[in-house]
């Protein structure tokens, strides 16, 4: 996925540079916008107190960034830690998992199978269509964080998976397996919502 | 020549170009003979889209005049 702003650097040579306290404020500012969109996905309505707690964590924690390239991702660390201690305290059950039924399941064959527009001859595209932003966030926040996280952070804000291992301090396989259980689930939950809020049966009128 | 659901099971590490070696020739083997898989892989790809546009999001004023407000006064002390 292309993302050529995803990971704005800290210009050393700037202003202010060498100032560790100027250099937080310009690097939290510079990355404001993109917290508080990610912790909307992690953590619903609760993003904007998991974002204020991510900037005193942060702040507080500042001299331990060492590369200052690589702030972006550091405090994206920060915010998933503030998310997944926000989710663990009050967050919705997410549904159960059953990963072996997840695991052939293929929502393009479902809709294939099932032919909920039986009119259409663009049969998948209308059902993606069907999904607005707030559908999407929906079907995301069904999902547990062990695979949401992963799927906000490398389908929707471009990291590479590398820095998701150190974001979530896993392993690079675990980020992997992760995505593809989580892509897979997200296809199944995608199934679900459509079925449950009615959005086959909008199509077919 | 490996089934569709073996296929179907790598579209999405496929896009990522995470499948490499003998089994990327596999799949590409596949792709080539099927018409199935290949409009399963161009679902992959808009439903990959789908997660991307969804990702847009203003932060609303107010938010981001507290939390611009917490962060001068961490900066400030």
């Amino acid at each position: 996925m292309e993302a050529p702003d995803a990971h704005p650097t800290i210009q050393r040579d700037e202003p202010g540079a060498g100032d560790p306290t100027t250099d937080f404020e310009q690097l939290a500012r510079d990355q404001l916008p993109r917290l508080y969109a990610i912790a909307r996905w992690l953590v619903g309505d609760d993003a904007e107190d998991a974002v204020q707690d991510c900037l005193t964590k942060a702040f507080e924690r500042f001299d331990q960034l060492d590369d200052p390239d690589a702030g972006p991702a550091w405090l994206a660390r920060v915010l998933v830690n503030c998310c997944h201690d926000r989710g663990r305290r009050q967050s919705r059950r997410p549904q159960e998992v059953d990963l072996d039924d997840i695991e052939e399941f293929s929502l393009y064959r479902k809709i294939a199978l099932e032919d909920p527009f039986p009119y259409s001859d663009t049969l998948h595209l209308d059902f993606l269509g069907g999904f607005g932003v707030e559908d999407v966030r929906e079907v995301l926040l069904m999902l547990p964080d062990l695979y949401r996280t992963p799927l906000v952070l490398v389908h929707m804000y471009g990291y590479p998976t590398k820095d998701v291992a150190a974001v979530l301090d896993v392993p690079l396989g675990t980020v992997l397996a992760r995505l593809h259980r989580g892509r897979k689930l997200f296809e199944r939950r995608m199934w679900d919502y459509a079925e449950r809020t009615g959005l086959l049966e909008v199509e077919r009128r | 020549m490996i089934s569709c659901s073996d296929a179907a099971r790598q579209l999405w590490e496929y896009l990522d170009g995470a499948v490499e070696g003998a089994q990327l020739e596999r799949l590409e083997e596949h792709l080539a003979r099927c018409r199935r898989c290949c409009a399963e892989l161009e679902f992959a790809e808009e439903l990959r889209a789908c997660l991307r546009q969804s990702a847009d999001e203003q932060v609303p004023a107010d938010v981001m005049d507290r939390l611009n407000a917490t962060l001068e006064e961490l900066t400030d002390r």
